[in-house]
């Protein structure tokens, strides 16, 4: 449509899976997963044989489930690169909006058995939880929930790429956001984005740190099990040539054995907790992508409003023929004559009407930035308070684990006590 | 001579170690014999042979302790020449052949090898339990360092106590004298034992022979011959396996320290999850005590036996190649019976007393032998069982305290009210 106005439809979208979520907002009325992955050939816009991975996204009707009915869910394929097309939409759409990240592109974050390979399985199953995550925090998002786009998104199986198109969004893309680095010169900064920045820096900074050491920790503890296998060995080979603590020392080596394999599920589970991690990370990025929005609306804003301050000064100085600043214009009119009082009647009209207009735009300008940062920081106070819970939540179910590990490491060493016992 | 000579039979004796000794006195001997429960054998060469004849045991046996030895207080001595250390040896006992109760000398590392080497003479086919050695290997670059000064001692007096507790060396004279002389004494009494060059002349010999290999060996040394290769190789790459668990560990332990502090650090910048990632730090740092814990644990009581059973496998390779030059010995003898060149009566008369000599040396082998495989399994058998202990003790604590961190989270008043909310 291109009207600017990202597309709405009243349709309340709530997940299965729910985390806490304001009322008021929503209304149930489907369940959404993502359920399957699955690994296809294609040809690229070049012409290229590629291969990627598809994902299934099933939806259903919350009201034929409580029915008692069994309809099947409908659903439809997406794969990676149209997931991101809808987020920058999105993020177009709604720029005072924290925009739920998506799973990462690629693998970061390796420890050593970890394959960095996209197309490796354990990778593709946690990127499918991923996507699924990410629909769902849209779809139980108080704005973003009742955007058309994203309902055809889950429903629409073919042109749904024509579509988003058609909305223009691209149009909207500031080109100087991606230029992370720009700073602008911003003369009365708000403090509270000045602040939220500052935050989403420290957050990013504290959780790749955390990431990194995560992995290398996970490295280590890998390795202290998986040598403890290499007594399995030693044990079962040297009772072949003792009689009487042979049995003892057998049965010990198998429980080492079992010690050492049972490090791979008690690590696959951390890369779970690590990936909710991980997505507080990438929030992180979209919280200062919010920031970086506002900052430029203020900067636009600052500049328009010395724009139209300069253009006040010059008719001024034309009505009054003071010349308070200098100009070239004015020393060339010194140089080579003055101008008529036809002309600068002429100029000062064509002033004028350009202030009229300018002082319209800024006004508009203005409401829109406070509506920006009103809506903002609500939404900012929501997000706050949802990190606050899943992170806490995560934090527990790491302790969960811990806990689980330890127990686990407890029978096993017991068990292995005891054949040590009957040696 | 022919009057004190008589034939050793086999039969009728349940032998258990042979003791050598180079007095001529008999009265000595017959005083001897009534302690110690051993009848006279033979006269040779100006030796004794002596058989204990255990179905005569007394009814204070050696498993009642009498001599107890303790091994400590390191002291570095700096002459002109030579910078050494010195251990205090303290004895304390009631046997009757000892002036006193109690005796308290120091020693230093040459001090040990020359009572192993004396024991080794006395006694060529007994396992002796292992020195440690005089260099380590990997990565030590100052010969005093600490851990390596109380690895040695510990060592050392492993050394001496299972000395005293084997039923044949623990009555050596040589030990005796080790034990309760002073510093001049020691000196002047080793100037008195066999040249240097005959003790050289004997290892020579010994690795000639099982160079040429013996024809014939009995079944049973055959077969602790293999055992004792296979027993070699095992022993050694559990000693590698455990060093590397430990190395693994220590690692584990230095990045655990650092993710601790990343949660400190990110509790900075936070105010709701302010308390649960400072509790998480905190847990870390507690499992990071328990990691030292089991690491100390491992270096104190598995290492250090698998260490000395290296040494035992290389000291039994020695023994069993002492037996078969012992052996060799009479071998060559026979076969230069059936030359008629030699003098068959002094042949005759020699090949008797090394056919003795065999066979002490064989029946002290074994029952040393049956000794060393009781002694082995139990020390393995405790070791192990440490070693499962502190594991079990390293996850119990981890345990208890990530369970701590759960409840605290549960009983924080922090937490949302929400009932939808999933812990």
């Amino acid at each position: 449509m291109g009207d600017g106005a990202p597309e709405k439809e009243s349709c309340g979208i709530v997940s299965g899976r729910s985390e806490t979520m304001e009322e008021n907002y929503l209304l149930k009325k489907i369940e959404i997963g993502v359920s399957e992955a699955e690994k296809r050939n294609g040809k690229t816009s070049m012409n290229m044989q590629e291969t990627y991975t598809a994902y299934l996204i099933e939806t259903r009707s919350v009201e034929s489930q409580l029915d008692g009915q069994n309809t099947p869910p409908d659903s439809l394929w997406r794969r990676y690169s149209e997931f991101e097309l809808l987020r920058n939409y999105l993020l177009v759409s709604y720029p005072y909006v924290v925009v739920p990240p998506l799973p990462e592109k690629r693998a970061e974050f390796v420890w050593h058995k970890l394959s960095a390979d996209n197309m490796d399985p354990d990778f593709v199953e946690r990127r499918r939880i991923g996507l699924e995550s990410f629909l769902l925090r849209v779809a139980s998002h108080p704005t973003l929930c009742h955007d058309k786009i994203f309902y055809s998104f889950l429903t629409q199986e073919s042109g749904w790429k024509e579509a988003v198109y058609e909305t223009g969004f691209q149009l909207k893309v500031d080109s100087r956001l991606k230029a992370l680095n720009a700073t602008f010169r911003v003369k009365n900064p708000d403090k509270r984005f000045t602040q939220l920045k500052h935050y989403s820096d420290e957050l990013q900074t504290a959780i790749s740190h955390l990431l990194r050491v995560r992995a290398r920790v996970a490295d280590r503890l890998y390795g202290v099990y998986k040598v403890h296998g290499n007594y399995g060995r030693v044990f079962s080979e040297w009772s072949a040539i003792e009689k009487e603590m042979g049995d003892g020392l057998q049965s010990a080596g198998h429980h080492m054995d079992v010690y050492a394999a049972s490090i791979d599920d008690i690590l696959e589970e951390e890369e779970h907790y690590a990936d909710q991690l991980k997505e507080y990370l990438f929030y992180a990025e979209a919280l200062r992508a919010v920031c970086r929005k506002h900052e430029l609306m203020q900067y636009d804003l600052e500049m328009a409003a010395l724009d139209l301050a300069t253009k006040k000064q010059q008719c001024e100085e034309l009505a009054t023929g003071t010349v308070r600043t200098f100009s070239l214009k004015g020393m060339t009119s010194k140089l080579f004559g003055q101008e008529t009082p036809e002309q600068r009647e002429a100029k000062i009209k064509a002033l004028e009407e350009q202030i009229e207009e300018e002082e319209k735009q800024l006004k508009a300008k203005n409401l829109e930035s406070s509506d920006f940062v009103k809506s903002a920081w609500a939404d900012i106070d929501h997000f706050k308070e949802q990190k606050n819970r899943d992170l806490k939540e995560a934090l527990i179910s790491y302790a969960v684990m811990q806990i689980s590990m330890c127990k686990k490491g407890i029978q096993v060493w017991t068990n292995a006590k005891e054949c040590f016992s009957k040696m | 001579m022919s009057e004190g000579v008589m034939r050793y039979k086999r039969k009728g004796f349940d032998c258990g170690e042979c003791l050598r000794h180079n007095s001529n006195d008999l009265e000595d001997w017959r005083e001897g014999h009534h302690i110690n429960g051993c009848k006279l054998i033979q006269f040779y060469n100006g030796g004794i042979s002596f058989i204990y004849d255990n179905q005569n045991k007394f009814e204070e046996e050696p498993d009642v302790k009498d001599l107890f030895i303790t091994v400590d207080d390191p002291e570095s001595h700096f002459t002109a020449i030579e910078t050494f250390i010195t251990y205090r040896v303290a004895t304390k006992t009631s046997r009757g052949e000892f002036d006193s109760s109690e005796y308290e000398v120091r020693r230093r590392y040459q001090d040990f090898i020359w009572l192993k080497s004396r024991l080794e003479d006395a006694h060529p086919t007994l396992i002796l339990p292992p020195l440690p050695e005089k260099f380590i290997m990997k990565g030590m670059v100052e010969r005093f360092n600490d851990d390596f000064i109380e690895t040695r001692r510990k060592a050392l007096h492993t050394f001496l106590n299972r000395i005293a507790d084997h039923p044949t060396l623990s009555f050596n004279e040589d030990f005796k004298v080790f034990l309760t002389a002073q510093a001049w004494e020691l000196t002047t009494h080793k100037k008195q034992g066999p040249s240097l060059l005959s003790r050289m002349g004997q290892t020579v010999r010994a690795v000639a022979s099982s160079v040429r290999g013996v024809k014939n060996r009995p079944e049973e040394f055959v077969a602790i011959s293999e055992y004792v290769e296979t027993f070699s190789q095992k022993i050694n790459t559990l000693d590698k396996i455990t060093h590397r668990i430990y190395k693994e560990e220590k690692e584990y332990f230095e990045e655990m320290k650092e993710y601790g502090s990343i949660h400190t650090l990110w509790s900075a910048s936070e105010e709701d999850l302010a308390g649960s990632l400072k509790g998480i730090a905190s847990c870390t740092d507690k499992c990071c005590k328990a990691i030292d814990q089991l690491m100390a644990g491992l270096s104190e009581n598995l290492m250090p036996v698998v260490q000395e059973y290296i040494l035992y496998s290389e000291m039994l390779m020695s023994v069993l190649k002492r037996r078969d030059q012992i052996q060799a010995d009479l071998d060559v003898k026979v076969e230069a019976l059936s030359s008629k060149k030699t003098d068959q009566e002094s042949l005759h008369e020699a090949i008797g007393i090394l056919e003795d000599k065999v066979e002490c040396a064989n029946n002290a082998l074994k029952s040393d032998w049956d000794r060393w495989k009781q002694n082995m399994r139990s020390d393995f058998k405790s070791a192990f069982t440490n070693m499962a202990e502190i594991n079990i003790n390293y996850y119990e604590e981890c345990l208890a305290t990530w369970e701590a961190f759960l409840s605290s989270q549960a009983n924080n008043p922090q937490l949302e009210e929400d009932p939808e909310d999933k812990l």
